[in-house]
């Protein structure tokens, strides 16, 4: 039987997988944007399972309140990256430097 | 109670709300042509929403069964949120129009005027739904605005590294949100505070919460840029535009620290033991490292950005106190911090090469005394008043918040953070004995310094001069009614 503590887990990893990702992250900046889904998604489990296991339907529509917010940030994001794709010609990771000290 | 009278308490969101889409439409159909006409009407917009918290926007209570408070802590915030807000719309246009690169869009005041709406909803959340809406319709709009100048490669770098890192902050929060509503099993404020008063003899529920208190209070750290989650802040105040750093440094930090004070307060209060930790090591850590990351600065508008950080620091020292004596510190030095930053930053907008290209270094200042001793005066009284010194206002900020922690009993708090403010003088000194001291560098140009700009400089000066003392009874009650709503 799967439990709260089973959702709570793989929710757990995915967040830290997400984290980790930003961080280690030396290739380049669309990789960090899905990282970044990674980290919503994970809380959207973490919701859901909540919300299930407590009987309360808040969870449910904070997770849904997250996915539409999570796509606005994603198109902003994206946009940000090409009008910087634009100027620099390359959205490694390692060439955002411009600004140091 | 009915919808109109739910309406009527969040008035000031609706006017913002209706205004930036009216305007948004307008600026649509105008094209660069409407900029102007769209500035000063989102400022018009921005006052009518002030105006609006006279009514029951701004003492109505509970609205929408709990989910938004109109308080008077609300309205205590929301003045300054407007006041710094409309203050970036005036000072753009002459900024973009003498600077190569972007010229300036409509989209910036429409902008403004979303991210005012989301701030406005972080102050007033009574519930993690509206807190997590109102930051991120905040912060989405601060995003483009930190990229707006399209061609210039630091303000794109800038939105990007601001993007990412308030996008993991937004993420780090989410997930403490998550925690919170699984283990009080709800979403409002006081089920909280209720299940964090009740929670000692189940040790895996109380885990919970605490893990969940931390992430919290690790994303709003990110968006008040209080140390360890203040890296992005030096790199997004030198690449943004210098407007749009001037608005960074007012209205979203008054915004972010009415939403973690109102979160710790009114969710977590119970909890005050364990938050009190993450909140003074936070505090301790921006003051000190605020003041040393300073010193080695040579352009200006890093140098700020560290000095935003430091002042962080000291505003949570009267959240660290956990009384109502506290959060009316904290609110009475974000008041004094914003005419302080907001002049310091008028002034970065005069420094301006023959050419009318913006300078940035420090080195540029050098014997300003003598060229421009207006400006010069007015530079010097705001630092002079962001390092606290006596009899300048910016010395009464800093009394009220250790004042607080002294009588919660934080007597170690009080001490370092004195010693620390010591450090953090120099640098501000240091700005001082280069224009007043060093050889006169290049001057630069008078032309096209609008009047307007000039005045709010001079209101600056005036708020942080001596005379901003005969505010203090006004201050200090006002303040005092809005953190009472909280307790």
């Amino acid at each position: 039987m799967i439990g709260l503590i089973h959702y709570l887990v793989v929710s757990a990893i995915l967040f830290t997988l997400g984290t980790v990702g930003i961080f280690l992250n030396r290739k380049n900046l669309i990789v960090i944007l899905m990282a970044i889904e990674l980290i919503l998604l994970s809380v959207n489990i973490n919701l859901v399972a909540f919300s299930a296991y407590l009987g309360d339907l808040v969870g449910q529509v904070f997770a849904m309140f997250v996915l539409t917010v999570a796509a606005g940030e994603a198109a902003i994001g994206l946009a940000i990256l090409v009008i910087y794709y634009r100027g620099r010609g390359t959205i490694a990771t390692d060439d955002v430097n411009r600004m140091k000290g | 109670m009915g919808y109109a009278a739910n309406l009527a308490m969040t008035l000031p969101e609706v006017i913002l709300g209706v205004g930036a889409v009216l305007l948004m439409m307008v600026s649509a159909w105008g094209g660069p042509g409407s900029t102007r006409a769209v500035s000063w009407t989102s400022v018009v917009v921005l006052l009518g929403a002030g105006v609006a918290l006279l009514g029951p926007a701004g003492s109505g209570g509970a609205a929408f069964q709990g989910l938004y408070r109109a308080d008077a802590f609300a309205a205590f915030a929301k003045v300054l949120i407007y006041l710094a807000t409309a203050v970036s719309i005036i000072l753009a246009p002459g900024f973009f129009e003498r600077t190569a690169g972007d010229d300036l869009r409509p989209e910036y005041p429409v902008l403004m005027l979303l991210s005012a709406t989301g701030m406005g909803m972080m102050v007033s959340a009574g519930d993690l739904l509206t807190l997590y809406v109102g930051l991120e319709l905040q912060s989405l709009a601060a995003y483009v605005l930190a990229s707006f100048v399209r061609r210039d490669l630091r303000s794109t770098e800038a939105g990007l590294k601001y993007f990412v890192l308030g996008a993991l902050a937004s993420g780090i929060l989410l997930y403490g949100v998550s925690l919170v509503y699984g283990f009080s099993g709800t979403t409002m404020f006081d089920g909280i505070a209720s299940a964090y008063a009740v929670d000692v003899d189940a040790p895996v529920r109380s885990l919970g919460l605490t893990f969940g208190l931390v992430f919290v209070f690790a994303g709003l750290a990110f968006k008040i840029a209080a140390v360890p989650f203040h890296m992005w802040t030096p790199d997004v105040y030198e690449g943004a535009p210098t407007p749009v750093t001037a608005f960074f440094a007012s209205a979203p930090k008054v915004a972010a620290m009415g939403l973690a004070v109102r979160v710790a307060i009114e969710a977590m209060g119970p909890a005050l033991g364990e938050w009190r930790q993450i909140v003074i090591f936070a505090a301790l850590a921006s003051i000190v490292l605020g003041a040393v990351g300073a010193i080695g600065q040579s352009n200006v508008k890093r140098l700020l950005a560290y000095s935003s950080i430091n002042n962080v620091g000291f505003a949570l020292i009267g959240l660290a106190a956990g009384t109502p004596e506290g959060v009316a510190g904290v609110m009475t030095y974000m008041a004094i911090y914003v005419a302080m930053t907001l002049g310091c930053f008028l002034v970065v907008l005069r420094m301006r090469d023959e050419s009318g290209q913006p300078v940035e270094t420090i080195a540029s200042l050098s014997g300003l005394s003598r060229s421009r001793p207006g400006l010069a005066a007015a530079m010097a009284m705001f630092m002079f008043s962001l390092a606290g010194i006596p009899p300048l206002f910016g010395f009464y900020a800093k009394f009220a918040v250790f004042d607080a922690a002294v009588r919660a009993g934080l007597f170690p708090l009080a001490a370092v953070g004195i010693a620390a403010s010591v450090i953090g003088a120099y640098y501000y000194l240091r700005v001082v004995k280069t224009m007043y001291f060093d050889d006169p560098a290049p001057e630069y140009t008078r032309e096209g310094n609008g009047a307007v700009e000039g005045g709010l400089i001079a209101v600056a000066a005036v708020i942080v001069s001596p005379l901003g003392y005969l505010s203090i009874p006004l201050l200090a009650a006002w303040s005092m009614a809005a953190a009472q709503a909280l307790f």
